[in-house]
């Protein structure tokens, strides 16, 4: 399966493990993911708080360019980059003077062809769990893993719409294929505070604290999750969290990426999980799955 | 020859102010065929009359204008004038120079030129209009009323105790609706049942009352006064008559289910009675969960059976009758809240709905009026009530609000404080919409009692140990609010039945987007149908509570009182004609008709010697109202609306657009 590839500003940065990981997956798995040429920058997070025109023009750029090279759908694997793309190709394609404006704006001439998709649904939807399930050689036994889909994922539904907004269900099955066991917990689409983790860290340690304290209570001993937000404000600001709420998390956040890596044999180095902030191998060791 | 009048009306200033009537009587005079030209203060009035019905006679005019109000203001009084000095009534047209034109516009000029066109253009038609006669249609002095629920049960006590015979047919094996599943009624907390119960009894009593449950209707046909309906009698297993309701049967039965009743909190058997007091007390057995009726053993019901009235081999009967008049009373569902997957029903047993707290708090529910968490059966500590669950809400429930919520969610804080002493009760709520009598003092009492409203929505319901975590806003102190909960209740809205909408068809009568039937008019006829003879009554028609329920039964029972009054109906005479000579029998006619009334017939012609015999529309004038759907649809211009018949209509436009 071919598709065009719209990797994002952090996957070659603060989530080069979760751009390698998805790499490695996709091989295993026979996807082949052709970069977009010549791709910029989508303006998550801070465009569309700042300047409507530049929120409506970048993602517009990027959108023009894949159809221009006959894309009908982009690829993505950051909930960020995703959720901006999802929610403009959505804007242009209701209002014709937001798209007019947009051409107007980048000189090009979008047309409105190309729907945005997130990795996690062509993982569930185009390989399927049964073609993933099948390729898993070391299934992660006795892993318990809270999903955590964050709120740029499968929101606003008419946008995204590719999974149930309040109990989504994509992440859980593709975890469970890899042999690990998921907890049900109620704080899978809570907002971790993605957008403040430079500028207002109190902010976020809070809200990161409650996701963090939910998924302990729910028994799990580890999350995973799809977004480079999510990911860094759970990871890099856990120590902070903990502060916060007085306690100790010691929760590692995977990558659904590097999990699906993990149980198709991959090696921990292959997958970046030598690389995070909360250590995410002596769980894996003391479950004897590295 | 045609002899027309013109008689023009200054309605006081109404028209007079905006219309020059005196230029326009002059302009009248001159328009074909008009012999006499008179004008009056008001012409509705005794002396105008009297000056219409003395030009009728001296004039001898066969063909009257009156240019005045609108036609259904004044046409009915005018048609009598008519009638009165010996003329057709329909050989009246209405010129209406006061709503379509005098109150509309403020050009003296302007204004008086269109009330030339409109008086031109009557004139033109009235030329063509022929005289028409009232059809008289015999009254079957029968009703049917579909529901038993409080509605269905009101109306039918009150046509029969006018002295006719009713027959109420109800799905369930009982009687009684959801009033009967209800513990307390608000705003005056007496006991449902008792108020409910004594009228289930005179019901299933009443000389003039056949009730026939666990029935359904399955066919309708005819018009206002002669329905013929087909309806289906379920074998309920059991000879009724011989049947004492001792209750051996299902006290030995064997094979259980969730009762509906209890919204599944309870039991019941195979063979069953929903709830003690049902009407008629007698059991029906559920074939589909009945052992001998899945694999032919069993029968231990019929062996404890002393009266020996279980009959396996009971068939359902489908049976025709004919009905004057129809009430619909079928009531209303709860909306299915399971997409609202945030607040955790069905995930959480302690996330239940109004109902099902009723049927907690009555004391014939299932865990004896003791109100327990369904989780773990202890006494709720703390409980959170959610308005407005499906209601008021496009995104994902429907967009009306089901008015009965605000006070039932009130009066399960008030007898939840009577119930359980230091109870908490949080009431999350929009707006608290509490407008009927009584029911402001009613609201302020579960406040004084404790209910702590809370104005802001529910974000998320979940479970932490065995306590329920109710997130929301509180959108006056403009903060995020937890409360912990051991029971949370959810106010869903009141959804019209699933299968409404084929009853809507079976009936021949309208709906709405949200499945709820049609009143004629929402002010002015509100237990009406736009089909004659089918009247609304309870939540069928849009939500209610049951003050207004009962009304509504009572309402609908006096118009079809009214019907009722009359041996004979006479139908009016502007219905559609059919060409039979033009008509090509394509039948394009008949699925445009909203009414039914259009059927197709085969008839004889002779044809270059021969016999020819071919189909053709028929209009039933019992059924046909006169809309003209099908002389527009028609292609050869066969179909014609008597009294708007397509000459006279282009004679109007003509007239207007010359």
């Amino acid at each position: 399966m071919k598709y065009v590839y719209y990797p994002g500003c952090s996957l070659g940065g603060t989530a080069r493990e979760y751009g390698i990981s998805a790499r490695a997956v996709n091989d295993a798995l026979g996807l082949e993911f052709q970069e977009l040429a010549d791709w910029s920058c989508c303006g998550a997070s801070s465009a569309h708080m700042t300047n409507l025109d530049l929120a409506l023009a970048l993602p517009v750029r990027n959108l023009a360019l894949a159809e221009a090279q006959g894309a009908r759908e982009l690829v993505t694997a950051c909930a960020s980059c995703y959720q901006r793309l999802a929610i403009v190709a959505h804007e242009v394609n209701t209002h014709p003077r937001a798209r007019e404006r947009a051409n107007q704006l980048t000189g090009a001439d979008y047309k409105g062809g190309v729907t945005p998709r997130h990795l996690l649904d062509v993982l569930g939807k185009d390989v399927g769990v049964d073609r993933v399930a099948a390729r898993v050689t070391r299934p992660l036994e006795g892993l318990k893993v809270a999903c955590y889909y964050g709120c740029l994922l499968v929101r606003p539904v008419k946008a995204t719409g590719f999974d149930d907004p309040e109990d989504p269900q994509t992440m859980d099955t593709l975890v469970k294929a890899a042999g690990a066991q998921v907890v049900t917990w109620p704080f899978k689409t809570e907002c971790c505070g993605a957008s403040f983790s430079m500028s207002r860290t109190d902010v976020v340690a809070g809200m990161a604290a409650a996701v963090l304290s939910e998924a302990k209570a729910a028994g799990a001993d580890c999350l995973v999750t799809a977004c480079p937000m999510c990911h860094s404000n759970l990871d890099m600001r856990q120590s902070m969290a903990a502060r916060v709420a007085r306690t100790t998390f010691n929760l590692p956040i995977y990558y659904i990426t590097q999990l699906l890596g993990l149980s198709f044999g991959y090696m921990p180095r292959q997958l970046g999980l030598n690389s995070h902030f909360v250590k995410a191998l002596p769980l894996l060791r003391r479950l004897r799955l590295v | 020859m045609k002899r027309v009048g013109v008689f023009l009306c200054w309605c006081g200033s109404n028209i007079a102010a905006t219309v020059d009537v005196p230029a326009l009587a002059e302009y009248a005079a001159k328009l074909p065929n008009v012999v006499y030209v008179e004008q009056n203060k008001y012409t509705c009035s005794e002396p105008g009359q009297e000056q219409i019905r003395k030009a009728i006679a001296e004039h001898r005019l066969n063909r009257v204008v009156v240019a005045a109000c609108s036609p259904r203001m004044h046409e009915t009084t005018f048609r009598r004038t008519l009638a009165s000095a010996s003329l057709n009534p329909y050989l009246l047209e209405m010129a209406n120079v006061r709503e379509h034109c005098s109150w509309v516009h403020q050009d003296r000029a302007e204004a008086t030129a269109k009330a030339r066109a409109l008086v031109r253009r009557a004139v033109a038609k009235v030329q063509l209009a022929r005289p028409l006669f009232q059809s008289s249609i015999p009254v079957n002095r029968r009703a049917l009323v579909i529901g038993g629920g409080i509605a269905g049960i009101q109306a039918a006590l009150d046509i029969a105790d006018s002295g006719h015979k009713v027959v109420l047919v109800e799905r369930e094996p009982t009687i009684g609706g959801r009033m009967a599943q209800l513990d307390k009624t608000f705003p005056t907390l007496d006991c449902s049942s008792c108020i409910l119960t004594p009228k289930m009894v005179d019901a299933a009593q009443h000389e003039n009352i056949q009730l026939w449950t666990y029935s359904e209707v399955e066919e309708v046909g005819g018009y206002v006064g002669n329905f013929q309906v087909k309806i289906r009698r379920r074998a309920t297993s059991i000879n009724a008559s011989a049947c004492t309701g001792c209750g051996a049967c299902w006290e030995k039965c064997p094979a259980k289910t969730g009762n509906e009743f209890d919204l599944g909190l309870g039991q019941r058997k195979a063979i069953y009675v929903p709830f003690p007091q049902a009407v008629p007390n007698k059991p029906v057995i559920d074939r589909d969960l009945c052992i001998y009726f899945k694999t032919g053993r069993c029968r231990i019901c019929q062996r404890f059976c002393t009266a020996g009235a279980v009959e396996f081999e009971q068939q359902d009967v489908v049976v025709e009758e004919t009905f004057g008049a129809i009430v619909a009373a079928t009531g209303f569902e709860q909306f299915d809240h399971a997409v609202y997957g945030e607040y955790g029903y069905g995930k959480h047993p302690d996330v239940i709905t109004g109902l099902h707290l009723e049927r907690l708090i009555s004391a014939s529910g299932p865990s004896d009026g003791k109100v327990k968490r369904p989780s773990n059966g202890a006494v709720p500590e703390t409980v959170v009530f959610v308005q407005c669950v499906g209601s008021r809400d496009e995104a994902k429930g429907v967009s009306y609000c089901s008015r009965a919520c605000c006070m039932y969610t009130a009066k399960h804080a008030i007898m939840l404080h009577e119930k359980i002493p230091g109870v908490s009760t949080f009431v999350f709520y929009i707006d608290v919409r509490a407008a009927g009598k009584g029911y402001e003092e009613f609201y302020a009492r579960a406040q004084e009692l404790g209910a702590q409203y809370v104005r802001g929505r529910v974000a998320r319901v979940y479970q932490r140990g065995d306590k329920l975590v109710v997130m929301g806003e509180d959108t006056l102190l403009g903060a995020k609010v937890q409360v912990e909960a051991d029971l949370v209740v959810l106010a869903t809205a009141m959804t019209a039945r699933h299968d409404a909408q084929s009853l809507a068809r079976t009936l021949g009568i309208s709906y709405d987007q949200n499945g709820f039937f049609t009143e004629a008019h929402p002010k002015l006829r509100p237990v009406e149908t736009n089909t004659a003879g089918i009247f609304l009554a309870g939540a069928c028609q849009g939500p209610k509570d049951i003050p207004d329920t009962v009304a509504q039964g009572t309402a609908a029972a006096a118009k079809v009182n009214n019907l009722f009054a009359k041996e004979n109906l006479l139908a009016e005479p502007t219905v559609a004609t059919v060409n039979e000579a033009w008509c090509s029998g394509c039948l394009w006619c008949k699925p445009t008709c909203p009414y039914r009334a259009i059927d197709s017939k085969t008839i004889s012609q002779r044809q270059v010697g021969k016999i020819l015999t071919r189909q053709v529309a028929t209009v039933n004038a019992g059924l046909c109202q006169g809309c003209g759907a099908c002389t527009v649809a028609c292609r050869t211009g066969a179909m014609n609306l008597l009294g708007f018949s397509n000459e006279q209509i282009l004679a109007e436009v003509d007239a207007i657009c010359p």
